[in-house]
Formats: C-alpha cells, sequence, structure tokens
C-alpha cells in the first residue's frame, strides 16, 4: 500500500495540536509551523498527483481491514486533483491572512489546519460514514473560521451558518440510514456493487436516500434553492475565511462528482441517471438566479457570494450533462472557478480594508493602492465572468461545446451566455463605482488605518497568475481532465481497486 | 416496537422541524436537539428491529442484530452533542453581542467584515 495516501489528513491533524498547545502565545511560531505545514502539503499533493495519473485508482486500507468491512481511503485523479487544488489555495490564502488577519482572534492556524484536514479527507475516504465524518471535522473548523475576528454581525451570521448545517448533518444521517438498510453496506464501492441488485420492492428507499444525499451535497454547493446561507456566510466571513471557503462549495460538488457517476451511472440498471434530472434544472436557475444577485448586490462582498452561487450553476450543470466530455470541462471550470472566487473575496477584502472598512458599492474618497487593484479587480472580473482571454472563458466554452448534443442544448447556451452578460454588467458597474468615483466618506466610515504589509498583495497576485497559468497550459490540462473524467465514468476501475479484482464477495 | 419507534421517530421530527422554524435562535436550538435524537433513533432502525440477539458472531446464536448501526450511533450521538454545544455557545454569543436571539427572523445588518474587526478589537 502507498502510505502517502493517509499523510494529507495526518499533517494537519499532527500540526493543529501542536499549534493549539506549543504555539498558542506565540503568533510568530504559529505562522512558521502553519506556512511550513501549507508548503509540505503542496508538495505531499503534487507526489499523489504525479503517482495517481500514472496508475489506476489506489487503495488505502485503515488498520488493514478488508475492504467492505474497514474504512477505506480510495486516491483516483480527481481526488489527487483536488488535493492540490486545496493545497495551492490554502498556502496563497494563507499568505493573505499573516497580512493581519491571522491576530484578530485566537487559533485562527489551528482551526485552519483541522479545516484542512476536513477537507483533505472528504476528498479521499472511499465510505460514506466517513464521508459524514470529514464533513463535520470541516465544518466544526469553519464554525470556528467563519467566526473569528468577532462582531455582531459576523456572529449572527455564524449561528445562522451553523443551523443551516446541522440541519444538513441530519439529512446526511438519515440519507446514509436509508442507504444502509437497503443496502447493507458504506463502503462506496461495495455501494455501487450492490445497487443493480437492490430489490424491486427497496428501490424507492434507495432512490430517496440517494436524492437526500443530493440534496445535501446540494447544500454544501450552494445549489438554489439552498443557497440562501451563502450570501450571508460569506459575506461575513473574514476575507482570507471567505477565500478558503471558495473550496468548501467545491467538497459538496466533488461528492455529486464521486457519488452519482459511481454507484447511480450507467451501470446502475433502473437506477442508472438518477440525479441528472434534479440536478439541471436546479444548476440552471442557480446560475440564473446568481448572476442577477450580482446585478441586485449592494457590498462586493456580496456580490462575488452571488458570482460564487452562478459559477457553482455553471459547475454543475456540466456534471448534469453526465457525459465524459462535459465531466472535463466541469473539471476545468472547477478549478478555475474556485481560484477566481478566491482571489476577488481576497480583493474585497483589500479594498474594504484601505476604504476603512467600507465595501459598499458607493463612490468614497480615494485609497492608496487604488490603481493597482483596480487591475487586480479588471482581471478577476474578466476571469470570473467568463470573458477571453482568461481561463473562464475556456472554462464556459468547453462547458458549451460539450453541450451541443444534449437534448436541452439550447436552454443551456441561452441561460450560460444571458447569465453572463449580466455577470459582465454587474462586475462593471462594481468597478467603475468603486475605482474610477471619488466622493467624501461617508458618516459610518472611519479613517483607514495605515497598511504597510505586502502580503495581501502577493497572495492576489500569486492567486491571478495560477489563473494565468491555467489558461496558458489550457491544451495539456484538458488532455489530463478528459482522461480523469473518463476514469470518473468507468466505475469498474474504483469498484476493482477497492474490493479487488474478484469483485470481493462473488 | 417497530409502531412505537417509527411512531416515535415522526413525532420527534415534526416536533423539531416546527421548533426549527420559530424566530428566537433558542427554539431553534432544541428543534435541532430534537432533530437530532429522531435521526439518532432512525439510524439505531437502519440495521432492522430485532430482539435478544448477540451482535457478535457465536455458535450458539439463533440470529444477530446488526452491530454497525450501534457504533455509527455512538459516532452520530458524540458528533451531535458537541455541535449542539458549539451552537449554544454561538447563540450566546450572539445574544450577547447584538442584545437580541431574534437572529433567525431578521436579515442580517451588513456591517462589513473588517468594521466589525475593529468593533471587536475595541470591547475586548
Amino acid at each position: 500500500m502507498n502510505h502517502l495516501i493517509i499523510l494529507p489528513i495526518m499533517l494537519p491533524a499532527l500540526i493543529a495540536p501542536i499549534l493549539v498547545m506549543a504555539a498558542r502565545h506565540d503568533l510568530v511560531l504559529a505562522r512558521v509551523l502553519s506556512v511550513a505545514a501549507a508548503v509540505l502539503m503542496l508538495v505531499l499533493a503534487v507526489m499523489l498527483l504525479v503517482s495517481a495519473s500514472g496508475q489506476p485508482p489506489q487503495m488505502y486500507a485503515l488498520g488493514d481491514w478488508p475492504a467492505p468491512f474497514g474504512i477505506v481511503l480510495v486516491l483516483d485523479r480527481l481526488s489527487a486533483l483536488m488535493l492540490v487544488l486545496t493545497a495551492l489555495l490554502s498556502l496563497a490564502v494563507l499568505i493573505y491572512a499573516l497580512g493581519g488577519w491571522d491576530g484578530r482572534g485566537r487559533h485562527f492556524h489551528a482551526l485552519w489546519q483541522f479545516q484542512l484536514m476536513g477537507i483533505n479527507g472528504a476528498f479521499l475516504t472511499g465510505d460514506f460514514f466517513n464521508l459524514f465524518v470529514f464533513f463535520e471535522v470541516l465544518l466544526i473548523a469553519s464554525y470556528g473560521l467563519m467566526v473569528h475576528g468577532g462582531g455582531a454581525a459576523r456572529m449572527r451570521a455564524g449561528v445562522q451558518y451553523v443551523v443551516v448545517n446541522l440541519v444538513g448533518s441530519s439529512l446526511f444521517l438519515i440519507a446514509v440510514g436509508m442507504i444502509y438498510s437497503v443496502t447493507g453496506t458504506l463502503n462506496m464501492a461495495d455501494l455501487a456493487a450492490r445497487v443493480p441488485e437492490v430489490a424491486d420492492a427497496d428501490r424507492a428507499i434507495l432512490h430517496t436516500g440517494a436524492l437526500l444525499l443530493l440534496m445535501v451535497f446540494g447544500i454544501k454547493a450552494a445549489l438554489v434553492p439552498l443557497h440562501f446561507w451563502l450570501p450571508g456566510t460569506y459575506g461575513h466571513a473574514s476575507a482570507p475565511v471567505a477565500a478558503l471557503f471558495a473550496i468548501m462549495t467545491k467538497v459538496g460538488a466533488y461528492s455529486i462528482i464521486r457519488l452519482f457517476p459511481l454507484a447511480f451511472g450507467a451501470g446502475a440498471g433502473i437506477s442508472a441517471d438518477l440525479a441528472a434530472p434534479w440536478l439541471l434544472p436546479a444548476a440552471l436557475i442557480s446560475l440564473a438566479l446568481g448572476m442577477v444577485g450580482v446585478l441586485a448586490a449592494r457590498q462586493l462582498t456580496q456580490l462575488v457570494s452571488f458570482a460564487v452561487i452562478g459559477s457553482m450553476g455553471t459547475l454543475l450543470t456540466a456534471v448534469a450533462l453526465s457525459s465524459p466530455q462535459s465531466m472535463g470541462a466541469a473539471l476545468y471550470y472547477l478549478l478555475h472557478s474556485t481560484l477566481a472566487a478566491a482571489v476577488l473575496f481576497l480583493i474585497a477584502g483589500e479594498v474594504g480594508a484601505r476604504r476603512g472598512g467600507a465595501d459598499r458599492l458607493a463612490p468614497g474618497p480615494v485609497f492608496g493602492g487604488r490603481g493597482l487593484l483596480s487591475g487586480f479587480f479588471f482581471v478577476a472580473a474578466i476571469a470570473m465572468c467568463g470573458m477571453p482571454p482568461l481561463s473562464g472563458f475556456v472554462g464556459k466554452l468547453l462547458i458549451l461545446d460539450s453541450a451541443r448534443g444534449a437534448a436541452n442544448a439550447v436552454l443551456i447556451w441561452s441561460v450560460v451566455l444571458g447569465s453572463s452578460l449580466l455577470c459582465i454588467i454587474g462586475f462593471s458597474r462594481a468597478g467603475s463605482t468603486l475605482f474610477w468615483k471619488t466622493a467624501a466618506a461617508g458618516k459610518d466610515e472611519i479613517a483607514p488605518p495605515p497598511r504597510t504589509s505586502v502580503l495581501p498583495l502577493v497572495s492576489i497576485g500569486s492567486l491571478l497568475a495560477a489563473l494565468l497559468v491555467l489558461t496558458a497550459l489550457a491544451g495539456p490540462l484538458t488532455g489530463w481532465l478528459d482522461v480523469t473524467a473518463a476514469q470518473i465514468y468507468q466505475p469498474e476501475q474504483y469498484v476493482d481497486a477497492v474490493l479487488g479484482e474478484a469483485g470481493g464477495r462473488e | 416496537m417497530e409502531f412505537l419507534l417509527a411512531s416515535a421517530v415522526g413525532v420527534m421530527t415534526a416536533a423539531g422541524v416546527y421548533l426549527l422554524l420559530r424566530a428566537r435562535t433558542f427554539t431553534v436550538v432544541l428543534g435541532l436537539a430534537l432533530l437530532s435524537y429522531a435521526t439518532n433513533v432512525f439510524l439505531f432502525a437502519m440495521g432492522r428491529l430485532v430482539i435478544d440477539q448477540p451482535p457478535v458472531i457465536s455458535a450458539l446464536a439463533k440470529g444477530y442484530s446488526d452491530p454497525l448501526p450501534q457504533a455509527l450511533v455512538l459516532t452520530a450521538i458524540v458528533i451531535s452533542f458537541a455541535m449542539t454545544a458549539v451552537v449554544v455557545v454561538m447563540a450566546l454569543r450572539s445574544f450577547l453581542e447584538s442584545g437580541t436571539d431574534q437572529g433567525m427572523l431578521e436579515p442580517v445588518p451588513h456591517t462589513t467584515p473588517s468594521a466589525g474587526a475593529e468593533v471587536a478589537e475595541g470591547s475586548r
């Protein structure tokens, strides 16, 4: 067995207690440890990516218990890709947080590591109940991070966020219970093998359970009509936390991509293509509603939050088309939209801080570094809305291309293109108001603190550079992602890796 | 026994959902607690209900009760207990900082992240 597979979970699980116990009063030590862990994680993730791209899926049996009975971790191209994305994002955003945010409350770095542990675990696990546990790990860390920095408004938004997610957790457990009661397994690969054999009388329970799971993942992915928690949460979280949360919506998308092609894909008999009829309309409505929200937003963070909902709609539209070609496009768009959303949250945070704590979309006094930040905003907005020449354009083009043969291609094309127009209008109005117009300071705005740290600008710059690399390397990258998508639609590979060539229990 | 268990799950879920939809944080927390009890009982039933059967393999046993749901329920109880504690603490903090527990009803007034942080630092 490849013991590297457990390390993305072990590393933060070891670093976080050290941060809590040894570095609780020493911010410098905590920063050093945290950045070192982030760099190490990136190296580890790249090693796993290299390992996964040369081989079929690999299984890691925890405690060496054999597959359907013990909990397994599975590394394939999709999970390795998500690990690299998470590591890259966390390192870049951590640099931003070092500019001052990490000192505004306790245990920022420890919570950050616990959050990464939960996210990495969710990407690696091959067991439902274990997925639930890792969801809870990442959620409980995110509750702490969400209210980091304090303040009444943030606290109230935090309580709403916790309540929504606790309801989601209850639904998750009910869904897992339903699926277990008719299939007798919690292992994803074993489930894939058993779904075709479920008795017809039990199939309604199985489908209810599976669609409840889709709903739970939809809450995480902010799919309309389960999106209502996102603008409040992301709009009130501190900038680096909101940027890290950009990967959390993708955890929901990842779970949908992992579960439904595997267990309810073409090989599932009557249960085939269970999710698509629900997913496609919800995704298209998310896309439309998100971009209308962009037009209506009155704060920059809110505007970005609605853009995130819209981009999740685009992503899940491609997922719902359920073909290898559209899945490849969806994965490219996933990489792009995570980085673009994160960098926009960081820019919004930096603009707000430099304007003296106001990111409302109204003319304000001139602030330092306005030219540079406006340039950053311009590039990020182009990427987010999918204008040429950046990666958002490439991603949307791939998605539109893969939708050409679909039954409702006209609808998909018109929603994607129409919403892009709304996005451009919303972002250009926001940008011109913030960066081109000037007015005296409003009465609720305090004098901006002098900012000396360049770390936030370095972080924003490096994320934008990652977007440029994504655009420049679009050719080789989509080739790699197409193979990954093909692997997603060959669930036998995954099942063989977990249960052995014989299919486990013949 | 099936009827008792099913109606218990049903009543607790209904009461939990009703309380969740109230405007005040306290009732919402109670609703969450009820909902998690209902979930735990439901999970317990997912391995079928049997009486007086051992969960571990033995030569004398005529049948078995499924041990897995019992282990899962234990995990679920621990997690839901911890989460309820978290939400109580956060609701209290929110009540103390904003002076109202109607946090579920009104939209959150928007003060920007950094302005909120400044206020918090001042009060500490």
